[in-house]
């Protein structure tokens, strides 16, 4: 240990090594943090880009901007980068920076792992959006790809965009290894598990979560490759396959996916509300026990999603008993929060601005979950904007709010610098009405009965999608004054202190800002 | 620019004067026409004023907080952060909630799932991009399609009233008989929705799933496909006409008759101009969605038919691909959608129009033959 330590010390190899080759090279989980939320955000910006051409074209009925075939491409695109090209590495890399500060580690346990984990990413995403200019176009079946219209019916690069999301799952994979490995082998001294902060706790069980039905995800596209270009019929009811297999085999993946997509966001969000409330977590163990229920819970809802396929009556009640189960744990966290927040001493900065939004945002995705979770009530919402908007209210305010409230608590330990508060707020205000401009009304509308998916629609929508299309058009617009934020915050601004956050509590504010290149090389010591 | 600002102006009155305008920004939704669309209603209604008194209360409190808890104020902080009572009871509340809604839920579900003892039986069979139904027990059936014109959706024409939302042949059913619906789907999976009837359904290929309606009130009903089928998934509307028992009665006579009619023209003597005329229509409602209306189709996915090898070529290899469809692609099987007459009709017209000039032709006679030999 010595020996390696001291070659080490005789290379001067202390901070970063210069040019391009530090960030391909690199092992340090700080940069390999910022690698991917820099790489989260551009897909960020790239599948809004492309939700704002499906918001154009249905900004009026009739076609006017895309043809069909290119509105479905963007639909799939839209979901499919949003989900694993923005959400996820957002969190992974929140993950890489966070976790070894949280927890008093030097760095990611596996730390060349972590490199690969990343750079497979942009590999993926430069095969996914290659699709889009192959004869046939990219996918256009839907981020869901349900057989046998992504099989028999699929364009041909259909072959790439499985091979995409088998590099994403490798990727992902080794990342929720990584992640595991680090937290349970490289704790400081006396942090026991349930003195752990709860980000560190639901990124642990994420990454269970991930290793789970990864797994399933890429059989599934495996099983899709089988069926396009070896003559199986895993999918194919002419030969003897079940179509209905993929939707059961996809949902094993996507429930459990939803899930990973919120509960580091549940974490982050549990130590911004105690901060800028000036008081402890209400509940912590709670915490910790009802996001592991949600995981469990997780694995036995997936056919919620498949009401309407003709499962039998007795499978249609254990799922929707189970998915309504789902709201009790989830309630706890949010009775927590609030009570976490009653009687504080509560002060409203950019971070506490988005975690409260995204306490009530995702409680309204929560209550029209619960609503979905009716079976017979889901006949009428299943694929219909009502869908849609529930989705959007837990992932935009849910996940994307608690990414930027996280940003935002974090960016003084990253950059040493205090972000502009000011545009920080403007930039909350615009996202959170832009935001709900363009997704409450989908409640609307889905009720009102227009199917999702569709370029066109009938003229008595006409009204809530125009509104619709305005928020979107404002949310995707303000998301630019983020990039504008985060760029003047790395340039300079009033210099943070290593606590910048009075109310703030963990080992990561015991470093100076900016976190120093290497941090913990001796680890703390946890009372 | 006008449309932009009558839009504007309708927006603004409408967001000013909901009850002007209330046809277009309906907010909830409504309860149908059938006992199972009522039930759905009520369920819907009851689960979402129970998600808005949770709401109201538990915002209530954060909102109090928000308002009487600032820092800005003075507020200092307590240090509580721990309470097993509150902790439990608000566990075992919602849970009691919860089971209270899953009562009448399973009711309604177990009601959904009874589809014994129905008195009329209809088979809907969904294609890219249409409905086909068939009354089994009456032996006859036909394809339903979009009627609304390309050029309103290309923003040539005015929106008529129902644009997207209505169909040359709608579904016609009794009123105050259970009708039974077997739905399955020749491609991929589509989904049958009438709102109003409170009966969605997927279609999945090779599969036959079952569910029922009861309509009460004679009217036409309106809903969509709701499972992405591909690029026309917007626009294969589902129209439901529920008439009178005698009108119903009717209806089924005519259909035998025109059925009967249809088998009578496979062995009339067709001449050239009579096919081409005929196929042009068939073409426009089977076949132009993808491989348009001039043969140009949409490559590589939809080959083009102008000038192509199989449309001037081999008349049989022509007929063989038509009828039969070709595997692993999106080219259909047209033999059982299309009658014997509209199969020779579409294949004369694909062999003369847009300049494929090969001057054959082909007698439904043929084509009966020809199915008869497979």
């Amino acid at each position: 240990m010595s020996a390696v330590a001291d070659t080490h010390a005789q290379d001067h190899h202390h901070g970063p090594a210069k040019g391009f080759s530090r960030w391909l090279l690199t092992t340090n989980h700080k940069d390999i943090g910022t690698m991917y939320l820099i790489f989260s955000f551009t897909m960020f910006l790239l599948g809004g880009t492309m939700a704002m051409v499906i918001r154009a074209e249905l900004f009026q009925p009739g076609l006017q901007i895309v043809q069909p075939e290119f509105f479905n491409q963007m639909t799939t695109m839209h979901g499919l980068i949003m989900v694993f090209g923005a959400v996820m590495p957002a969190f992974v890399g929140l993950a890489n920076w966070m976790i070894p500060l949280m927890i008093g580690a030097p760095d990611m346990a596996l730390p060349r792992m972590n490199n690969w984990s990343f750079w497979l990413l942009p590999c993926a995403f430069l095969i996914l959006v290659s699709t889009l200019f192959m004869e046939g176009g990219a996918p256009n079946f839907g981020w869901t790809f349900y057989a046998p219209l992504s099989t028999t019916y699929g364009p041909p690069s259909t072959t790439f965009f499985i091979f995409a999301v088998h590099i994403m799952g490798i990727s992902s994979i080794m990342g929720a290894i990584n992640v595991i490995a680090t937290i349970l082998n490289l704790r400081a001294p006396g942090m026991t598990l349930m003195k752990m902060p709860l980000f560190v706790w639901t990124w642990l069980i994420t990454a269970f979560l991930l290793i789970a039905v990864m797994p399933v995800l890429a059989g599934v596209v495996t099983m899709m490759l089988m069926d396009i270009n070896f003559g199986t019929s895993f999918f194919d009811a002419s030969g003897g396959g079940d179509p209905v297999l993929f939707q059961h085999v996809f949902w094993f993946f996507g429930h459990p996916e939803v899930y990973i997509m919120i509960l580091p966001a549940f974490g982050a969000v549990s130590h911004i509300i105690p901060a800028f409330s000036r008081k402890p977590l209400f509940g912590y163990a709670s915490m910790v026990y009802a996001v592991g229920a949600i995981a469990l819970l997780s694995f036995v809802v997936w056919a919620h999603h498949m009401f309407t396929v003709g499962i039998p009556i007795t499978g249609q009640l254990f799922f929707m008993y189970a998915t309504m189960l789902i709201a009790v744990p989830t309630g706890v966290k949010v009775f927590n929060w609030v009570a976490t927040m009653f009687r504080g001493s509560l002060s409203f900065e950019a971070p506490m601005l988005f975690a409260v939004a995204f306490v009530i945002l995702f409680t309204i995705g929560g209550f029209s979950g619960l609503m979905l979770a009716i079976a017979p009530a889901d006949f009428q919402y299943h694929d219909t904007y009502f869908v849609v908007a529930h989705f959007h209210y837990v992932l935009v305010p849910g996940a994307i709010f608690g990414i930027f409230a996280s940003a935002y608590f974090w960016l003084p330990k990253w950059t040493g610098h205090m972000y502009d508060e000011t545009l920080a707020k403007t930039h909350f205000w615009l996202s959170f009405v832009g935001m709900n401009l363009a997704f409450f009304p989908m409640h609307f509308l889905g009720l009102a009965g227009m199917p999702r998916r569709i370029p066109d629609y009938a003229l008595q929508f006409a009204d809530f999608n125009m509104v619709s299309s305005i928020g979107a058009f404002m949310f995707g617009a303000t998301q630019l004054l983020f990039l504008l934020i985060v760029v003047k915050c790395i340039k300079g601004g009033k210099k943070a202190s290593a606590k910048p956050w009075d109310g703030a509590e963990g080992l990561e504010w015991t470093v100076p800002s900016p976190a120093p290149y290497h941090t913990f090389a001796t680890p703390p010591e946890v009372k | 620019m006008r449309v932009h600002a009558q839009r504007a102006g309708a927006l603004l009155g409408g967001l000013m004067f909901p009850a002007w305008s209330m046809a277009d920004w309906t907010l909830n939704m409504t309860p149908g026409v059938t006992g199972t669309s009522n039930e759905i209603f009520d369920l819907h209604m009851t689960i979402l004023w129970i998600c808005v008194v949770i709401g109201v209360a538990v915002f209530g409190v954060m909102f109090w907080s928000i308002f009487a808890h600032r820092k800005s104020q003075g507020a200092k902080p307590a240090n509580f952060h721990e309470n097993t009572v509150v902790e439990i009871l608000w566990t075992i509340i919602p849970f009691v909630i919860l089971v209270v809604m899953a009562i009448p839920a399973t009711a309604t579900l177990v009601d959904m799932y009874d589809s014994t003892e129905s008195e009329v039986d209809i088979k809907v069979t969904g294609y890219q991009w249409k409905w086909q139904y068939e009354y089994i027990n009456e032996d006859f059936g036909y394809f339903s399609n979009l009627s609304t014109p390309g050029d309103q959706i290309a923003n040539r024409q005015t929106k008529g009233e129902n644009y997207l939302l209505e169909v040359d042949n709608p579904l016609v059913i009794p009123v105050g008989k259970k009708v039974r619906f077997l739905v399955t789907a020749n491609d991929v999976i589509h989904s049958w929705w009438v709102p109003d009837f409170g009966v969605k359904k997927d279609a999945i290929p090779g599969f036959i799933n079952e569910t029922w309606t009861r309509v009460d009130e004679p009217g036409t009903y309106r809903g969509q496909c709701t499972e992405l089928c591909g690029k026309n998934h917007g626009f294969m509307p589902v129209v439901v006409k529920a008439v009178p028992q005698e009108e119903y009665a009717a209806f089924v006579a005519e259909q035998k008759a025109a059925a009967e009619k249809e088998r009578e023209l496979t062995q009339k003597d067709w001449t050239m101009a009579e096919l081409m005329e005929r196929g042009e229509k068939a073409y426009q409602t089977a076949c132009a969605a993808c491989h348009q209306a001039d043969g140009s189709g949409a490559p590589p996915a939809f080959p083009a038919l102008k000038g192509s090898q199989i449309a001037t070529g081999d008349m049989a290899a022509h007929i063989d691909i038509v009828v039969n469809g070709k595997s692993g692609t999106a080219m259909q099987a047209f033999g059982n959608q299309l009658s014997e007459v509209d199969l020779a009709a579409v294949i004369t017209y694909e062999r003369n129009a847009w300049g494929n000039s090969t001057g054959e032709m082909v007698t439904p006679k043929q084509i009966f033959d020809y199915k008869n030999q497979q």
